[in-house]
């Protein structure tokens, strides 16, 4: 409320100033809608420019040959059709810039990478940045799991180089201008919602960083995805919507969906397999999951077009390698979906500790191109169970107390395995720490590792993070008690009814892999299996995100103070009357008046003319 | 009786004492508790700023060579001599120039670089003597029959601060020493003129502060089209890629950069921070179709189209995320291999002979036909072309010295101004941007004050931290810096001593004091609350508090003229 009241005069206040410049130019707005002028080229500067100024330096004129292309890109979409009969889509776009963002040399010349992201990336000297916007909430009992994990509503975790020294003070400037850039209320990070979980968001590129100081993480669960975001994150593509996969990319349809997520991942990666030098890696990821039943008129019939509104014809002519790969693991046989253009290549990946095959496109192939340009798929599903996933709620009743739940499964027949769990609460959830139990199976589970931080209020939410046991094929239930807090008048969003949100929780595992993972980061693998790096044979590692809560708050009526002003007022203003009255009153003694019988006499007497009693 | 005299007396105490705690307690604590913080403000030092009175000095050092001076001259010209003149701009704004000139005769190295071949050569040899601080001019007169500068040519101006003048014809000069410096000081003053400011040049500073009459369309195009005086600028080149499938475009920017951007860029460095940066974007198309010309095989743009080129593409430039300095764009764009080649036409229809334009504080595009290079239809699209830079960097060298106003006017007749190349810039055309620039940081920050401090006048409400008063104060406690009154003051102060560098940094600290306190959020805080809200709240206190006391106020005041009344009666 105090903001919407401040944003009219802020802009008058700013106005004032630019009123006087105007008045100033509307004299020459004439001059401006032809202000073009060509440029006159004095004879005398092109000669001089044609001799460098400093001998020393080589002349840059025709340099023998183009220079190695020190950057590269490429682009890929991946559709898996999903158990429950929706059709997942991720696409990928990677970048990868030989350049050294953590030297000392300033990078600024750009050619594939983005300015604006690189800029940044400079300026606030970061060295990796995980940024996600995510409309829906992914269902992985339904729908398995999902190459990319991501929170609904927007996160946001950056790590940042060791030369930074006022590490808050950065990533406050880092959020304000990144919400400028995606066009998102990521200025709302503040330090209330920000933590440093000290185990579970690790780099994921290169460097062995172990001071989580430099580590900030916050989410914004309320964050809505929209168009506003997708436009500012497809601008970063070096192919813009203009050619590629990326003209697929119709905010229409992508947001007719029942899961959106777009993500921004930078982070030093080798550059060669000894990792002598870094590079920079920008991945850009888009999933969405589209919802087959209420769009498809009870059809399972799906193509490109269908999904799109849009159809592949070319690659970008920038992209060193541009593929489609189609999820095919279902159909061994082909008995159970067709897919057409025939499937010219087929491969085989390891993702997320399973084996799958898919259908490749190459679209830098001519060849891939055929007359229908479009893919129909016909699709039939079998159930499968993912090995881990999540549940979590609120229990409990009144406006006090509440209790969080958090249910954790493990579907592995046999094997037990560890996970990471963490919970960021804001502080106005008073979390109490002594209530917290673990069960699986009714028997207690003791953490093997909890680091807690309790929160500070107005300054720091509470960090809750723990290393767990899962034993095979079990539920595990966290629970942990909180009160809630009466927040100040102001605190309250503007529609404090709608509730609160709590970020989601975050599970971070490595769950035992049925098929043996391939540890040999630097091969040639494709792009959607390769965002983890994988350490071990026997494991592989996953990040499941819970759903986000939304708390009820007791919320006062709003009208409240003026109510309580008002009523104050009068019981100020009876008691001060009353004691006023008393002190100024003139107290006399008074004669007793006549009886009521003499009065009505001599009322009869004035009419008769009679002298009064 | 006289109990009941005794009881309304007491009453009448009562009210009367509880009517004077409501005045001396209750109205001065309202008072206090609902006022809006206000810091002090040095209101009468930013009003005596509103009136600005410049004072700029420029040291002068008038050197006589041999041959110019007879010696009954040489015993009576004075040493030095202050010429001053004063410039009304309007109500508020008086300027004053003033030439403090040193009169001396040369010594023998100098009169040695005096006969140099060429004066050139002697430009060079008299600055290795002698470094002249920044801001100062020195004249050297040399005799009317010198060889040293070519015919018809009386005064030559060098890369340095110096500058080189024929003393006139003997007879026109005349004998006395008052005559001779009657001859000369005019010459030198436009001398310093064209080395230093002005009058015209101080006056387009001004422009932020003093309404100009529109003088013509030519004089107005040229004072808008350099960027506006900043701490700071970006610049950015962008090659414009619209059709990548035909073409592969290599341009070796940081060559290009290096070794033509940067020498000028680093003789700049006293003005302002500048930032390269360059990026190369992809189907970057332009706004307008160009249309066909068939007698010239060719696409042409015309001038009038201009305007709208860039908009389409300006969406995809990117501002500059991480500064919020004024951002100088430079765009490369090659034309698609379907609209090539593509000519730029001016407004009488002539091809322009760069393929480039500019627009006023905006930064210039060039544009840059490479269908030539294709080969004749036998390589494979997309075909690898690379970018002569050298072409490109001379056209936008060319626009990068016009928008950041280093333009040389052209110089009064017999002047030879020595041509300094595309990239150099000589130490006096530094001096010229840096007295505008310092003059017009001065004003862009006096306006800003004075308007704020207005503002702050008429609006009660607006509360006045200690952080925001810091920055228009004398110093700033929180970030240890000075504020815009101080670093006004002492700008003012170095300017009137002549100390041209210092001016000017204490002017760019004044410009961002003065931001800063321009934008200060904490001004914003308790801006919004209206009246009608406040009596809502008072009056339910107020109204029942106020009433009794003022009635027994008015009681007691019509019964003690009753009693005066009663009292006059008896008398009589």
């Amino acid at each position: 409320i105090a903001n919407s009241y401040n944003r009219p005069t802020l802009i008058q206040l700013q106005n004032t100033r630019e009123e006087e410049e105007e008045q100033q130019t509307t004299a020459q707005q004439e001059e401006q809608t032809k202000r073009w002028e060509a440029t006159e080229l004095e004879e005398e500067h092109v000669h001089d420019a044609a001799v460098p100024p400093l001998a020393g330096d080589p002349p840059a004129a025709d340099p023998p040959s183009p220079p190695p292309s020190k950057d590269d890109f490429q682009e890929e979409l991946v559709i898996r059709p999903l158990h429950s009969g929706d059709i997942y889509a991720s696409f990928q776009f990677r970048t990868v810039w030989d350049a050294d963002f953590m030297g000392d040399q300033k990078v600024s010349h750009y050619r594939l990478f983005p300015k604006s992201l690189g800029q940044v990336i400079t300026k606030f000297s970061v060295r990796e940045l995980h940024i996600s916007f995510t409309q829906g909430y992914w269902r992985t009992m339904q729908w398995g799991q999902p190459y990319l994990p991501s929170p609904p509503g927007a996160e946001l975790w950056v790590w940042f180089q060791d030369t930074v020294t006022d590490v808050d003070g950065t990533w406050k400037e880092l959020t304000n201008v990144l919400s400028g850039i995606f066009c998102a209320s990521l200025n709302f990070i503040d330090s209330t919602n920000t933590v440093q979980p000290s185990a579970s968001f690790k780099p994921l590129g290169i460097g062995n960083v172990t001071d989580h100081s430099f580590l900030r993480y916050a989410t914004l669960p309320r964050e809505i995805v929209c168009t506003e975001n997708l436009t500012p994150w497809k601008k970063l593509l070096p192919c813009g919507s203009k050619a590629g996969l990326s003209v697929l990319l119709k905010s229409e349809k992508l947001f007719h969906s029942t899961f959106h997520s777009q993500a921004v991942h930078v982070r030093p990666v080798c550059q060669d397999p000894q990792c002598r030098t870094t590079s920079m890696e920008l991945r850009q990821t888009l999933n969405v999951v589209f919802d087959l039943h209420t769009s498809g008129q009870g059809k399972r019939e799906w193509s490109l077009f269908k999904m799109f509104s849009r159809t592949l014809t070319e690659a970008c002519p920038l992209a060193s390698s541009s593929k489609v790969y189609v999820d095919v693991t279902d159909n061994p046989q082909g008995e159970q979906f067709e897919l057409s253009p025939a499937t010219p290549l087929l491969t085989q990946a390891v993702v997320l500790g399973d084996r799958r095959t898919y259908s490749v496109y190459d679209l830098t192939q001519q060849a891939s191109f055929g007359s229908s340009r479009s893919l129909n798929m016909l699709l039939r599903w079998k159930m499968l169970r993912p090995l881990l996933h999540s549940e979590r709620y609120v229990a409990g009743y009144g406006l006090q107390a509440g209790e969080i739940h958090t249910l954790i499964y493990n579907h592995h027949p046999y094997r037990a395995f560890p996970v990471l769990l963490l919970s960021a609460v804001p502080w106005y959830l008073r979390l109490y720490i002594h209530t917290l139990t673990v069960s699986s199976k009714g028997k207690d589970n003791r953490p093997s590792y909890i680091h807690y931080q309790p929160s500070k209020d107005r300054e720091r939410p509470h960090l809750l993070e723990m290393l767990l046991q899962l034993p095979p094929n079990s539920v595990t239930e966290v629970t942990v008690e909180f009160e809630r807090a009466l927040l100040k008048w102001t605190e309250y969003t503007p529609d404090p009814n709608h509730g609160f949100y709590v970020g989601s929780s975050v599970i971070s595992a490595l769950v035992p892999s049925v098929v043996a993972m391939d540890t040999n980061s630097t091969l040639d693998r494709p792009l959607f299996s390769s965002f983890f790096p994988c350490k071990e044979e026997a494991s592989y590692f996953m990040r499941v995100y819970t759903e986000p809560l939304l708390v009820n708050l007791p919320t006062p009526d709003f009208s409240m103070p003026y109510n309580v002003i008002c009523l104050t007022c009068t019981v100020v203003a009876v008691g001060y009357g009353s004691l006023y009255n008393l002190l100024t009153r003139t107290f006399q003694v008074d004669e007793p008046s006549p009886g009521l019988a003499k009065r009505i006499a001599n009322v009869i007497r004035r009419f008769r003319g009679v002298p009064l009693l | 009786m006289a109990t009941a005299e005794v009881e309304r007396k007491r009453g009448q105490l009562a009210a009367l004492s509880i009517a004077v705690v409501v005045v001396l307690v209750g109205v001065p604590l309202w008072w206090r508790t609902t006022e809006t913080y206000r810091a002090w403000l040095p209101v009468n030092q930013i009003n005596e700023l509103a009136e600005l009175q410049l004072q700029l000095s420029v040291d002068v050092e008038v050197v006589f060579s041999r041959g110019t001076l007879m010696p009954e001259q040489q015993k009576k010209v004075p040493f030095t001599r202050t010429q001053e003149e004063a410039q009304k701009v309007d109500d508020d704004t008086t300027l004053r120039y003033r030439y403090e000139s040193k009169y001396r005769t040369a010594n023998i190295m100098e009169e040695d670089a005096l006969k140099q071949p060429t004066a050139a050569e002697a430009d060079l040899s008299l600055h290795t003597l002698s470094a002249s601080p920044c801001g100062s001019v020195v004249v050297y007169v040399i005799p009317e029959t010198s060889v040293l500068l070519p015919q018809g040519v009386d005064v030559y101006i060098g890369h340095r601060r110096t500058a080189v003048l024929r003393m006139g014809a003997p007879m026109s000069v005349g004998k006395n020493h008052k005559q001779l410096l009657a001859h000369l000081e005019p010459r030198i003053t436009q001398v310093v003129q064209v080395m230093s400011f002005s009058h015209t040049d101080i006056t387009a500073a001004l422009s932020d502060r003093v309404r100009l009459s529109p003088g013509s369309k030519e004089s107005l195009a040229d004072s808008m089209r350099s960027f506006k005086s900043s701490p700071g600028y970006e610049i950015t080149f962008s090659l414009l890629n619209p059709d990548p499938k035909s073409h592969r475009l290599d341009w070796d920017i940081e060559g290009a950069v290096h070794s033509y951007i940067q020498p000028l860029l680093t003789k700049l460095a006293p003005l302002a921070n500048f930032s390269i940066d360059s990026q190369i974007l992809y189907y970057a198309m332009l706004g307008v179709n160009p249309r066909f010309d068939s007698s010239l095989e060719a696409y042409t743009l015309n001038a009038d189209s201009l305007a709208h080129v860039i908009n389409p593409v300006e969406a995809r430039l990117g501002s500059n995320a991480a500064s919020s300095n004024p951002v100088l764009n430079f765009l490369l764009y090659v034309p698609d291999a379907h609209h090539s080649p593509l000519y730029i036409h001016d407004h009488q229809k002539q091809p322009v002979a760069s393929n480039a334009f500019h627009s006023p504080r905006w930064g210039g595009i060039m544009v840059y036909n490479v269908n030539d290079l294709y080969g004749r239809g036998e390589t494979p699209l997309p075909v690898n072309i690379n970018i002569n830079m050298e072409k490109v960097m001379g056209v936008f060298l060319a626009q990068l010295r016009l928008m950041l106003g280093v333009q040389s006017s052209p110089a009064p007749p017999g002047f030879l101004v020595e041509p300094c190349g595309g990239a150099g810039l000589a130490d006096w055309e530094l001096d010229r941007l840096m007295w505008s620039r310092t003059v017009e940081n001065v004003a862009t920050a006096t306006t800003t004050i004075t308007s704020l401090a207005q503002l702050l006048d008429q609006i009660g409400n607006i509360l006045c931290s200690l952080s925001f008063a810091g920055s228009v104060n004398l110093f700033h406690y929180i970030n240890n810096k000075l504020g815009t009154v101080t670093s006004l003051q002492l700008a003012v102060a170095e300017l009137e001593a002549g100390n041209l560098g210092f001016a000017l940094q204490y002017s760019k600290e004044a410009i961002l004091a003065s931001e800063r306190a321009f934008f200060d959020p904490s001004l914003l805080h308790l801006l919004y609350f209206p009246d009608d809200q406040k009596f809502a709240i008072y009056i339910p206190l107020f109204l029942p508090m106020c009433v009794p006391i003022l009635l027994s106020l008015i009681k007691i005041a019509s019964e003690a003229r009753q009693r005066r009344k009663l009292k006059q009666s008896k008398k009589d």
